[in-house]
C-alpha cells in the first residue's frame, strides 16, 4: 500500500467511525455511556441519578392530549381566549417556534376536541398541520385526517384516535429522523400550554380544595423528566435557552411540597385492574401559585409571540 | 483515491440503515403494540427502540390519579420474552409481568399521582455462540378518565 492509499484508508476508517457514532446517537435516547450533566439543585436529583443505568432511556412527558384530558377531568371550563390564536401561524418561521407551537396547537386542539368545540378543532388541526409541514414532517397530518374529523365530528372516539395518531406521526417522524431536539421542543410546547391553560383557569376565590390546583401541583413530578429530556440535546442553542426557562420554573416548583407515603397494590379481579394506593400530602400557598402562574405565563408568552 | 469516492456512498448506507430500522419500529409499534391498548385512548406518545437479547430499557413517566391506564409492551416475534416491571420512586416493584406469564399489558389506576419507572428487559435465548437476537420493542400508554 502506498502512502496515499494509507492516508485514504485512515480517513475512511475515521469517517465511518464518526458516522456510526452519529447514527447510534440519533434516536434521541440516551445510552449508558453518555454523560449526563445538569445544573439542577442537589435536593431533587434522584431521578437524574437513576437515569444512568439502562442501555435505553425514555423520558415520557404527558402528551398534549393527556394534558388536555387532565384539565377536563378536573372539571375546568372551556375558554377559547386562552388558546393561541390560529391567526399567529404565519409568524412562526424558525424551527424552534414551529416545534413549540406544534405542541401548543396540538394541546389547544385536544382541549377543543374534549369540549366538543368542533369548528375550533378543525381550525387548530389546520394550524398544527402548517407547523408540521413547516418542520418538514412528512405525512404527520394529512388532508384525509382533517376530512375524517369533519366526517366524524360527533364521534368522540374517532376524534381522539385522529388526534393521538397525528401526534404520534409527528413525534415518531422526528425521533426516527434524528431530530430528537425538535421532538423534545414539541413536547415542551404542549406541556407548557397545558400548564398555562390550567393556571389561568384557577379561580383564586376557590383556591383551597380546587381539583385543578391539585393537577397543577402534580406537574412538579414531571419537571425533572422534562429537564432530562432536554438535557439529551444539550448544546443545541434553542434547547439550551429552553433549559434556562425550565430551570426558572423548577425553582418555583421547588417551593411546592409533595410527600408521598408507601405505595400498596390491590388487585380488583372484576375489572382486572391493579389499584396503587398511597397517601399524599401536598402544600402550595396562594402566593407560590401566583409566582408559578406568572413564570408559566412568561414562558408560554415567549413561545407564542 | 478511489476509496475517497466511496465515502459518501458508505455514509449514506450507514445513515439509511439506521433510519430504516427506526421506521420499521414505528410500523411495528403501530401494527402490533397499538391494538393492545384496546378501548383505552392512546396518549399519542411513541417509545420504541431496537433492543438486543439481554438489553434493558427504562422509562420514566408521571401517572395521574384521575386516570385509568393501560401500558402495552410488545417485542418482535424474533425476540425472546419481554420482561417488564413497574417500580415506584422508592424502587419497590409494584408489578412484574414475569408473574403473569409475560403478559403484554397491565391495567392500573392510582389513588394519588406518582412518578413511576418501567424497566423493560429482553430475556435471553441462552444459546452460546449464536449471534444475539435483536428487534423492535415498543412501549405505549393508553388512558381513560376514571369512572
Amino acid at each position: 500500500m502506498n502512502k496515499k492509499d494509507r492516508i485514504s484508508s485512515v480517513i475512511l476508517v475515521v469517517f465511518v467511525l464518526a458516522i456510526s457514532l452519529l447514527a447510534s446517537c440519533k434516536s434521541g435516547k440516551k445510552t449508558s455511556g453518555q454523560e449526563v450533566t445538569l445544573d439542577v439543585p442537589k435536593d431533587n436529583t434522584e431521578v437524574l441519578q437513576d437515569i444512568k443505568q439502562a442501555q435505553k432511556i425514555f423520558e415520557a412527558l404527558p402528551s398534549p392530549l393527556e394534558s388536555a384530558m387532565l384539565i377536563k377531568s378536573a372539571g375546568a371550563r372551556f375558554d377559547e381566549k386562552l388558546l393561541n390564536p390560529v391567526s399567529s401561524v404565519s409568524t412562526y418561521v424558525t424551527n424552534k417556534s414551529m416545534a413549540l407551537n406544534l405542541g401548543i396547537y396540538t394541546c389547544d386542539l385536544s382541549f377543543a376536541s374534549l369540549y366538543e368545540q368542533t369548528q375550533l378543532l378543525i381550525d387548530y388541526m389546520n394550524a398544527a398541520k402548517k407547523m408540521a409541514d413547516g418542520l418538514g414532517i412528512l405525512k404527520a397530518i394529512e388532508q384525509e385526517d382533517i376530512d375524517k374529523l369533519e366526517e366524524n365530528i360527533n364521534n368522540k372516539e374517532v376524534i381522539m384516535d385522529v388526534v393521538s395518531q397525528t401526534f404520534m406521526n409527528s413525534n415518531s417522524y422526528l425521533e426516527d429522523n434524528g431530530q430528537s431536539a425538535t421532538a423534545s421542543m414539541v413536547l415542551v410546547g404542549g406541556w407548557i400550554e397545558g400548564l398555562y391553560i390550567s393556571t389561568q383557569l384557577v379561580d383564586m376565590k376557590e383556591f383551597n380544595g380546587n381539583k385543578l390546583v391539585g393537577r397543577i401541583i402534580d406537574q412538579k413530578l414531571s419537571i425533572d423528566i422534562l429537564l432530562s429530556l432536554l438535557n439529551n440535546s444539550k448544546g443545541n442553542p434553542a434547547v439550551d435557552e429552553l433549559m434556562t426557562q425550565v430551570l426558572k420554573l423548577k425553582t418555583v416548583f421547588n417551593k411546592i411540597s409533595i410527600q408521598t407515603g408507601p405505595v400498596k397494590t390491590e388487585f380488583d379481579a372484576a375489572s382486572n385492574t391493579t389499584i396503587l394506593k398511597s397517601e399524599v400530602k401536598t402544600d402550595m400557598t396562594p402566593e407560590v401559585f401566583k409566582d408559578l402562574s406568572a413564570v408559566v405565563a412568561e414562558i408560554r408568552n415567549s413561545f407564542v409571540k | 483515491m478511489k476509496i475517497l469516492r466511496l465515502i459518501p456512498l458508505l455514509a449514506l448506507l450507514i445513515i439509511a440503515s439506521g433510519v430504516s430500522a427506526n421506521a420499521q419500529c414505528k410500523a411495528f409499534a403501530k401494527k402490533e403494540c397499538l391494538p393492545e391498548l384496546g378501548t383505552y385512548t392512546h396518549d399519542g406518545n411513541y417509545h420504541a427502540a431496537v433492543l438486543v437479547e439481554g438489553e434493558e430499557a427504562e422509562l420514566y413517566k408521571t401517572f395521574y390519579s384521575d386516570m385509568e391506564y393501560r401500558v402495552a409492551i410488545v417485542g418482535e416475534d424474533k425476540l425472546p420474552s419481554i420482561e417488564f416491571k413497574v417500580m415506584d420512586s422508592n424502587k419497590n416493584v409494584l408489578f412484574s409481568n414475569k408473574d403473569k406469564d409475560f403478559a403484554k399489558t397491565w391495567d392500573f389506576k392510582l389513588q394519588s399521582s406518582q412518578q413511576l419507572k418501567l424497566v423493560v428487559k429482553v430475556s435471553s435465548f441462552n444459546k452460546s455462540g449464536d449471534t444475539p437476537a435483536s428487534g423492535c420493542v415498543a412501549i405505549m400508554f393508553g388512558f381513560k378518565m376514571k369512572k
